[in-house]
């Protein structure tokens, strides 16, 4: 087995969970929608005061951020799942790991990053300082892989299950706490004009941390679950 | 050798129904006398009067909360590499049992930090990560009882489980790193404590008698899930036969 070939099958996964994700456009407009509208609620839930927004606007927009990711996370594996696909994948000579490290990348390109690049919207709508922008982006750019990466675990953990949906969020929403409390931190600490450098290095190490074991844990998880 | 023989459901459970009377009687005593001791005998504390002896039960059940999981964990990481059955059941058996000392913790300390700190409840750091414990529990629990399959259940919940283990250190470790609230440690095992040993006597008491309490109630859980799981196998008809003519 040549490192190249292994090369060619993280391409051919990578761009096979690409194009079928853009030929069901709507699932992967759906949790854009979502973000945008679960920030929106906040204004009119507790008030438009503009202060009250902006000091609130970095942790609405994580919140949106990890729900509109959790959404998202049903499509990992699900369709693979009932099609047979998966179980192709467990079957080639390549280690898992790597074939879902290559699914999860995909899965990111068209779920974290589409947030990233339409959070500034949800800011200015929150009334946020347009100075503080670049750090949000930030925040949200290296704390969004995590959140897929994280997800990948209970997304495989639940595949095929009766009320997967509800019970995806139990299991991952206290996983990506970490991530909301460093992430949302990052932008209220540089709202406050202090340095940011300790948040996003954390963040930048859960991002190491889970790109290393996540895929793995995910593999483990998908051999049980295809059991 | 005798690991082997007890790690077979059928012999260990006659050996976990003759521990289970002993455990059971040493922790009604430990529990008895610790928490006499605690509440009437162990002197007030000169800067938080009486309301500070609900720490005998506030950090025996936190220390438990803790020590459970890492049970937990580790009976799940047997599971998944050696595919042991008993470690399966020590699992599952854990995850309700933990959950219910996680529950405690969080109750007596939010009813001792109302006349302490004037608040039933702060954001801090290891408030925060004591209660995403209990979430990481129901969530086990939950995905156990989604999958009716028990070996995957229990394989399934055993990686959740490994997974949430990052959250012990933060735990253990929160009121060293973060300013918080909370106090820090009065007992630490190395150096020397910071509490009086007229309440420290009681106190360990209380965290053998939450141990032995664990054990005992550990023990009847797994007997039952044993005989669950063994169901269809001719020694369980013989026990269940038995015990009813």
């Amino acid at each position: 087995m040549t490192s190249s070939s292994l090369f060619v099958a993280v391409r051919c996964v990578f761009v096979r969970d690409v194009t079928v994700a853009l030929r069901r456009s709507t699932d992967v407009l759906t949790p854009l929608v979502f973000f945008i509208i679960v920030g929106s609620l906040f204004p009119l839930g507790v008030g438009p005061e503009p202060n009250l927004l902006s000091t609130m606007a970095p942790g609405v927009i994580w919140v949106a951020a990890l729900l509109a990711t959790m959404l998202s996370l049903s499509r990992l594996f699900a369709n693979d799942y009932a099609d047979g696909t998966l179980e192709q994948l467990t079957l080639t000579p390549h280690p898992l790991t790597t074939l879902v490290l290559a699914k999860i990348m995909a899965h990111w390109l068209l779920t974290g990053l589409p947030l990233v690049l339409i959070s500034p919207l949800l800011a200015l709508q929150l009334n946020f300082q347009y100075e503080n922008m670049g750090i949000l982006v930030a925040s949200l750019l290296l704390g969004t892989p995590v959140l897929s990466l994280i997800g990948s675990v209970g997304a495989a953990l639940t595949l095929g299950l009766r009320g997967g949906g509800v019970l995806l969020s139990l299991l991952v929403l206290p996983l990506y706490t970490p991530v909301l409390i460093f992430g949302a931190g990052a932008v209220s600490t540089h709202a406050l004009g202090m340095d940011v450098e300790a948040h996003l290095s954390l963040l930048a190490a859960l991002l190491v941390l889970s790109v290393i074991f996540t895929p793995w844990v995910t593999a483990i998880a998908l051999r049980i679950s295809l059991d | 050798m005798i690991y082997k023989k007890y790690a077979s459901p059928k012999n260990f459970y006659p050996l976990a129904g003759r521990l289970i009377p002993w455990l059971g009687v040493l922790t009604v005593l430990l529990l008895a006398v610790g928490l006499y001791w605690g509440l009437f005998v162990a002197p007030t504390d000169y800067q938080q009067g009486e309301s500070y002896r609900i720490i005998f039960l506030h950090v025996p059940s936190a220390w438990m909360s803790m020590f459970v999981y890492v049970i937990m964990a580790a009976a799940g990481a047997l599971g998944l590499t050696w595919k042991t059955k008993l470690a399966e059941v020590l699992a599952s058996a854990c995850a309700p049992i933990g959950a219910s000392f996680t529950l405690v913790t969080l109750v007596t300390g939010s009813i001792w930090g109302k006349p302490m700190w004037g608040t039933w409840w702060v954001w801090d750091a290891r408030l925060t990560s004591e209660l995403i414990l209990l979430f990481l529990y129901i969530g086990f629990m939950a995905l156990e009882a989604s999958i009716e399959e028990p070996r995957r259940a229990a394989r399934a919940a055993a990686v959740l489980a490994l997974v949430g283990v990052v959250n012990i250190p933060i735990i253990h470790f929160s009121v060293e790193w973060w300013n918080t609230l909370h106090q820090p440690a009065s007992v630490s095992k190395l150096g020397a404590p910071s509490i009086h040993p007229s309440m420290l006597v009681p106190l360990l008491m209380m965290f053998i008698g939450f141990k032995l309490y664990f054990a005992t109630v550990v023990l009847m859980r797994m007997r039952y899930a044993i005989l669950e799981r063994e169901k269809h196998t001719r020694w369980v008809a013989e026990v269940v036969g038995t015990k009813a003519q």
